[in-house]
């Protein structure tokens, strides 16, 4: 049939508008929540917040359930690293009536956005919430400069 | 057995009844409840609750769960958020083979523990039926 062959001169314009609207959509999204504040995209286990004031950088994490010994965390310049498994505390075999948590080993490395003095890191983990604090590198602290009135 | 590996789970946000007085999310946490030879057993996942903040509250056959969290960092400029802080909220109805006189509660790593003892199951017993 003709009718099959004929290409309808609209749909491709709104195809075409469709496809362009959202990628106008993405770039906006982008500028909005920046690249590192996006809240839509998968992440590696344990989902962090980093914070920051003139002298530390300060990362919480949420990891219930796993206890000191079966962390891991060192540090870089410009990397942390979170290691550890979560572990089931049932010994024996049970039958369950609902299973929401999880559990399993996680490995995540993190670039910091500015360079940290490795040395003097440190870490705490307390009712399941993790928070480390890195002194920021010399380097990278603000530094205030004199004006002069000339 | 295959190493699990962790990922991450979005947060499940519950509407509060009533409005709420904060502006702080509320979250149901995730739960497993299994069975073992003489008790049920609850696990919940609250990360940030300390004991002081959590307040479990057992009236008729409901356990109600509900837990604050404090973020501390927040007067922090944050740079990153992958996670939300917020409160803690969930009720359980239990049965009534659970003796509730010997519920007891631990806190361990941000994980809650409920054990529910089962009630000894009385014996069957024959009513003995009379002519009047």
């Amino acid at each position: 049939m003709v009718f099959l062959n004929l290409k309808d001169p609209f749909e491709s314009t709104i195809s075409k508008e469709i496809s362009r609207l959202q990628s106008e959509m993405d770039k906006l999204f982008e500028k909005v929540f920046g690249r590192g504040l996006s809240l839509f995209k998968a992440h590696n286990y344990p989902a962090v917040n980093i914070y920051h004031d003139a002298d530390n950088l300060y990362i919480t994490a949420e990891l219930p359930g796993v206890s000191i010994e079966d962390l891991d965390i060192s540090l870089e310049e410009n990397s942390i690293t979170i290691k550890g498994e979560k572990k089931s505390p049932i010994k024996e075999d049970v039958s369950f009536h609902r299973k929401e948590r999880d559990e399993g080993s996680f490995n995540r490395v993190i670039t910091l956005p500015v360079k940290i003095d490795p040395e003097k890191g440190k870490a705490e983990l307390k009712n399941g919430i993790l928070t480390v604090t890195l002194p920021k590198a010399e380097e990278a602290k603000p530094k205030k400069i004199e004006i002069k009135i000339g | 057995m295959a190493e699990n590996i962790l990922n991450v789970k979005a947060k499940q946000e519950v509407e509060p009844r009533a409005e709420p007085t904060s502006d702080k999310p509320v979250f149901t946490p995730p739960v497993d409840i299994y069975e073992e030879k003489e008790a049920l057993v609850l696990l919940a996942d609250i990360p940030g609750v300390g004991e002081s903040d959590l307040d479990i509250h057992l009236e008729e056959n409901t356990i109600t769960l509900r837990a604050k969290v404090f973020d501390t960092l927040k007067d922090k400029e944050p740079l990153l958020k992958e996670y939300r802080v917020g409160d803690y909220y969930r009720k359980f109805t239990i049965s009534n083979l659970v003796d509730q006189e010997k519920i007891t509660a631990q806190l361990k790593d941000g994980v809650l523990k409920i054990v529910l003892p089962k009630a000894e199951i009385k014996k069957p017993r024959k009513v003995p039926v009379t002519l009047g």
